[in-house]
Formats: C-alpha cells, sequence, structure tokens
C-alpha cells in the first residue's frame, strides 16, 4: 500500500528506544492514572498509559509523538498484559501514531458537516501549502490527516493541530495558521472569525444576560 | 422561543467560567443533600414523571433505564454509572459545550444519578480528540473533590461516590455502550453481545448504567424545579428541553437549547438566522447526526423536531444533530462521504459490516460520478437491507440508512447522473427494432 504509514526499522527502533522509561514527571502522573481503576483491573489505563508515552515521545523528538514497538511494550509490561493486547490497542484507535509524524499534526476533518461548510478548501489549502496527506514535510514540520468528525459541527470548518482546534476556517485563514506555526509563533486557537465558541456568528440569540455578567436566572423560576 | 430562565445550561457558549465558584453562583451545587434526601426511588420516580428520555440518540426513557439497576448491589460486585462523552457521531457537538463551559452541572448530576441507582462510583468516558474539554473536565472533577461535593461523604449526604474521568482514543465505535465498556476496560472498542445486557453484567461484569451527558446533566435542574416544569416542554411523550446543533447551510450555525417538538422553521428562522439563500433553497436535512436518513426540504420545513415526529417521517430525532444542505449540495457526494466515515470507523468484528461499509462506499462514489449502471441502485439498496440488522451493534444500520434516505428521496438525481456519464438520453436504438 503506497499510503501505508513508514515504520522506522525494527533495530534503529530498539536502539533508540529501547530504554524507554518515564521521566519523573510522568511517573507521578502514571501512578495517579492507575489509581482511577479497581485493583486488578490495570488494563483499564492502557489508553491513558499509551496516550502519556507517545506525549514523552513527542516532548522528546519535538513532535506530536509516536508509539515505537519498545514503548508500547514498556506499557505492557507496567499494566500486566501480554504485548499483543495492547499492540492491538494502539493499532485500533486512530489518535496513536504508528509512524514518527512531524511538528504539527494537522488534522482535517471531512465529514459531511465540515464537508458542507467548506472543507475542501481548508484542505486545499494545506496542499499549496506544501503538506501532503497521509505524510510529512520533508523539514518535519508538518504532517497531514484527514480526520473522521472531531465534534466541532456549529464551528465548521475546522483542524485539529496536536491539541488546538481551529474553527470557523476558510482557505485565506487555514493559510495564516499554517505560516504563523511554520514561522514559529502560536496562533490563537478556537475560532478564527470571533465567536465566542458556539454562539450565532454576530452574537447570541438567547442567554444575552450572560455575555456579560454571570446571570442567576433562579430569581426567575416560577 | 424557549425563556431564558427555563434554559438549563445558562453558560452553554461560555462567556462565563466553568469553575465552581462561578457555577454555584448560577445555582449549580445548591443544596444537593436536600434532592438526595428525595432517596433513591424518589429521584427515579422524577425523572420518570419528567418525561426525560435518553439524549444520546436512542430516546430511551433515562428514569426506567435506572430503575433496572440492583437494588441491593453486593459488595463484590458494586453498581457502576459510565458517562456516555464520546461525542463522535457527525453533527454532534452538544456535550462538548457542557463539559468545556458547565462541566459542574455534569459531575452534580453524576451524583445524584449514581447516588439514585446505587452506584459506587461514575466514569465519564470522554473522547480522546476533546483534549482542552478533557483538561477542563480533570479540573472541575478536582475541584469538586476538594470542596467535598464528591468522594467520601458527599455534600454530607453520608455517601461515598466517586468521579473518574476516562480519556479515549479516537473511535467511533466507542459511543456505543458495550464497546465503550470494552474500552473503559483498556481493550480494543468491539461491541458485545447483549444479552447480558449492561445493567446486568457491565464494566468489569458488574451492573452498570451507561447514560449520555446531557441526560445525565439535566437531572439537577429538574428536580429542583420539579418534573412537571420539565414535561410542559414539547408533546407528550417527547418532554423536555434540548439542546440542538445546527450546522451546514444555515446563515448562522449554532448550539442552542430549545424546548422539544419545536417547529424545524422555527429552529432555524429564531436561531440560524434561516436558510443559506432563502427557504426555497432548502434541498434536504439530516435531522439527528449522520446515522438517520435524511428528509427532502418539503417535508421537514414545518414538521416538528421530536423523537416521534421524525419518526413519523421516516428519520429520526438522534442527538438532535441538525445537518442542513441547500440546493448547491452534491447529494450523493455528502452521503457517500458519510459512508466513508462508516467505513473507516467498523470496528471489524461482524463481517457485515466490515465488509459492508467498504462495499458499500465504493459504490457510493461511483453513483457521485455516474459511473455506474441504473440497476447497481437497486442492488446497493439490497446491500443495505443486508447489513442492517445484521450486526452486533447498531453501527451496521447507521451505515445502511443514509444511503435508503438518498435512494428514497433522491433516485432520480442519482439515475441522471448515470445516464449522463454514459451519453445522456436513450441508448442508441437497435436497427432492427425499428
Amino acid at each position: 500500500m503506497a499510503e501505508a504509514p513508514q515504520i522506522p526499522d525494527e533495530a534503529e527502533t530498539r536502539a533508540r528506544w529501547g530504554a524507554f522509561a518515564w521521566t519523573d514527571d510522568n511517573q507521578k502522573k502514571a501512578n495517579e492514572i492507575l489509581g482511577r481503576y479497581p485493583k486488578g483491573r490495570e488494563q483499564s489505563a492502557s489508553l491513558p498509559l499509551l496516550d502519556l508515552a507517545q506525549r514523552q515521545v513527542g516532548a522528546e523528538t519535538q513532535t506530536q509523538g509516536w508509539l515505537p514497538v519498545p514503548v508500547i511494550e514498556f506499557v505492557a509490561r507496567i499494566i500486566g498484559v501480554p504485548y499483543m493486547r495492547v499492540y492491538e490497542v494502539a493499532t485500533f484507535y486512530t489518535m496513536f501514531n504508528m509512524a514518527p509524524v512531524g511538528r504539527y499534526h494537522v488534522q482535517v476533518c471531512g465529514t459531511t458537516p465540515c464537508l458542507l461548510a467548506g472543507s475542501d478548501d481548508v484542505m486545499a489549502a494545506c496542499k499549496n501549502r506544501g503538506l501532503i496527506k497521509g505524510a510529512t514535510t520533508p523539514d518535519g514540520l508538518f504532517t497531514l490527516t484527514e480526520v473522521e468528525c472531531l465534534g466541532t459541527c456549529a464551528n465548521a470548518p475546522m483542524v485539529q493541530i496536536n491539541d488546538d482546534n481551529f474553527e470557523d476556517l476558510d482557505y485565506d485563514r487555514t493559510t495564516v495558521i499554517l505560516e504563523a506555526l511554520a514561522a514559529g509563533q502560536v496562533p490563537t486557537p478556537g475560532s478564527t472569525i470571533g465567536r465566542k465558541s458556539s454562539e450565532p456568528a454576530g452574537g447570541p440569540v438567547a442567554l444575552k444576560a450572560m455575555v456579560d455578567e454571570n446571570h442567576d436566572y433562579r430569581g426567575e423560576w416560577a | 422561543m424557549l425563556a431564558d430562565k427555563d434554559r438549563i445550561f445558562t453558560n452553554v457558549y461560555g462567556f462565563q467560567p466553568w469553575n465552581l465558584k462561578a457555577a454555584m453562583a448560577r445555582g449549580d451545587w445548591d443544596k444537593t443533600k436536600d434532592l438526595m434526601v428525595l432517596g433513591q426511588d424518589g429521584i427515579i420516580d422524577k425523572v420518570k414523571a419528567s418525561g426525560l428520555r435518553g439524549r444520546g440518540g436512542a430516546g430511551f426513557p433515562t428514569g426506567m433505564k435506572w430503575s433496572f439497576m440492583p437494588k441491593e448491589p453486593k459488595a463484590d460486585r458494586p453498581n457502576f454509572l459510565v458517562i456516555n462523552a464520546d461525542e463522535s457521531e457527525p453533527g454532534s457537538c452538544k456535550d462538548r459545550e457542557i463539559i468545556r463551559h458547565d462541566p459542574h452541572k455534569l459531575i452534580e448530576g453524576a451524583l445524584i444519578a449514581g447516588f439514585a441507582m446505587r452506584a459506587r462510583a461514575a466514569y465519564i468516558y470522554i473522547r480522546g480528540e476533546y483534549i482542552r474539554e478533557a483538561e477542563t473536565l480533570f479540573a472541575a472533577v478536582a475541584e469538586a473533590y476538594d470542596a467535598g461535593l464528591i468522594g467520601k461523604n458527599a455534600c454530607g449526604s453520608g455517601y461515598d461516590f466517586d468521579v473518574f474521568v476516562h480519556r479515549g482514543a479516537g473511535a467511533y465505535i466507542c459511543g456505543e455502550e458495550t464497546a465503550m465498556l470494552e474500552s473503559l476496560e483498556g481493550k480494543k472498542g468491539q461491541p458485545r453481545l447483549k444479552p447480558p445486557f449492561p445493567a446486568g453484567a457491565g464494566l468489569y461484569g458488574c451492573p452498570t448504567t451507561v447514560n449520555n451527558v446531557e441526560s445525565i446533566a439535566v437531572v439537577p435542574t429538574i428536580l429542583r424545579r420539579s418534573p412537571e416544569w420539565f414535561a410542559s416542554f414539547g408533546r407528550e411523550k417527547n418532554e423536555g428541553t434540548k439542546l440542538f446543533q445546527i450546522s451546514g447551510h444555515v446563515n448562522k450555525p449554532c448550539v442552542i437549547e430549545e424546548a422539544m417538538s419545536i417547529s424545524f422553521r422555527e429552529l432555524i428562522e429564531v436561531h440560524c438566522g434561516g436558510i443559506r439563500g432563502g427557504w426555497d433553497n432548502l434541498l434536504a436535512v439530516i435531522p439527528g447526526g449522520s446515522s438517520v436518513p435524511l428528509v427532502p426540504a418539503k417535508e421537514i420545513m414545518d414538521a416538528p423536531m421530536d423523537f416521534d415526529g421524525l419518526k413519523a417521517l421516516g428519520s429520526g430525532l438522534g442527538t438532535a444533530a441538525v445537518i442542513v444542505m441547500d440546493k448547491s449540495t452534491d447529494i450523493v457526494r455528502a452521503i457517500s462521504r458519510l459512508s466513508y466515515f462508516y467505513k473507516h470507523e467498523s470496528c471489524g468484528q461482524c463481517t457485515p459490516c466490515r465488509e459492508g461499509t467498504g462495499w458499500m462506499w465504493r459504490v457510493m462514489e461511483r453513483m457521485r460520478t455516474g459511473d455506474a449502471d441504473i440497476s447497481e441502485i437497486d442492488t446497493l439498496y439490497q446491500v443495505t437491507k443486508q447489513v442492517e440488522g445484521h450486526t452486533i451493534c447498531a453501527l451496521g444500520d447507521a451505515a445502511a440508512w443514509p444511503i435508503q434516505g438518498l435512494i428514497k428521496h433522491f433516485r432520480p438525481e442519482m439515475e441522471r447522473r448515470i445516464t449522463e456519464k454514459n451519453g445522456g438520453g436513450l441508448s442508441p436504438m437497435m436497427e432492427a427494432a425499428e
């Protein structure tokens, strides 16, 4: 398959990641995660621990992070299940990257609500900026993925870049965000047309009293 | 329009802070202990009386669902409440607003619902892509613990109740309740066969109820304002208020809480500034998230937006995610993109769905370009019928219904494309047939 992710050579991966262990900070987080589940149910922590591991790999490589095989083995050892039980989980869920990604993982939503609102333009802006769908740019800066509905439909079209959403996009505003990231700036997440969140553009029709004060409606309850 | 004083989610747009102090000033966590004094069965009776039906799509009566839980849980098999915040249905974006702007309504609801069903703890399963939203939720839960509202002797009621947040990692299917339980147990999110139902054997084999975020978050307000107040909105058997999420070709897409059974026209006119290009430009609407069949313009315009009203149109309210399409829409592409979605999200467990979703998408793509034979429309319809109802969970049905809706209402458009692609008009008449 031409689109299959290019997973690095196993010996190379093992040499780089064989000694993977939590940082002090992440050790604390891992303990806290394991504390959420009953004794004997450590396997429940597989998703959060894989996420934590991917973030640590990301921090070490200055990317969004991915899951090399030795890191998956590490997680399997912590929760005491065979490697395959964790590997099948890592490959099942889309947020786990099975191959290295770039500094910024640009995830364009292409499902119907975003499609109707113009996700083709967002995708075109990404491609014209030199991003390649399913691959990383040669400078290692951007990986472009088309993803399925990210639950921001009233603010479509949108893109999620690493941990942040950029909403209400069009071709030009997408380009501005990508240029800002390439220039090392931090664009403001959220709506790009000045909406607070999912209220109608131009200001809310309902709950106008909430805009300026933390209004308590209980006095008006009959 | 629903009066602002009758809205449950007053901070839905996040103009005010989500934190505990601000939430309490808006009326959350106000004498929660007094609500719990109603007793477990008292709360369930009130929720039943309010007519609240599950807000996650299926519309099952919430109070009745809670009453299925064992009344006397055994020490080694505690009851669990699992809250479904894996909002992944294309078009849906309401739980996100509750979680990031009004999380304390959800946490207070979790305590009351958990108490009513005699649960030992609640797990809130939030979809992995809601990264910032999960950060807010973790912080809000920590605030509630610090204030003694949950945990040991929650709200001074003498009841011990924990709330845990569990992040998913990107899988639509985990919104299906048994897939969610598998995922919570750290496995692939593949749905379980039912029976046993979760109320008998759910999370870790213990009795479990899975509820949508909105169903849980409205409960404290229902108890405070009375079931009769909640039931005063909407038609019979469709009572209450509901967060509608309107996306697509309206002038101003938004999320808005409205009374159930509001007409489609009023919903769009009042809150969304009308249809883009006017009402004559409306082509079709998917009224309840991608899994329900589309409804053509003339049928939906004045229809009531509730469970039974939309069922009568051969569709459904689902999550009340209203996807509006005007006449500029490539309707076959819009539905084909949904077919791609289901192909992408099929968990691969049942053959009809795993193979069928991919097959249906490939044929839909040929329908989009017209590169097909007219008889294939019937073949496609037959295949959707063979996927529907032959899988463990409803994803197979959800993949079949949008295509069935398309064929039912837009067959002429599909035929037109095929005819045009094949040179237009009728095929040349054979000489001998003169």
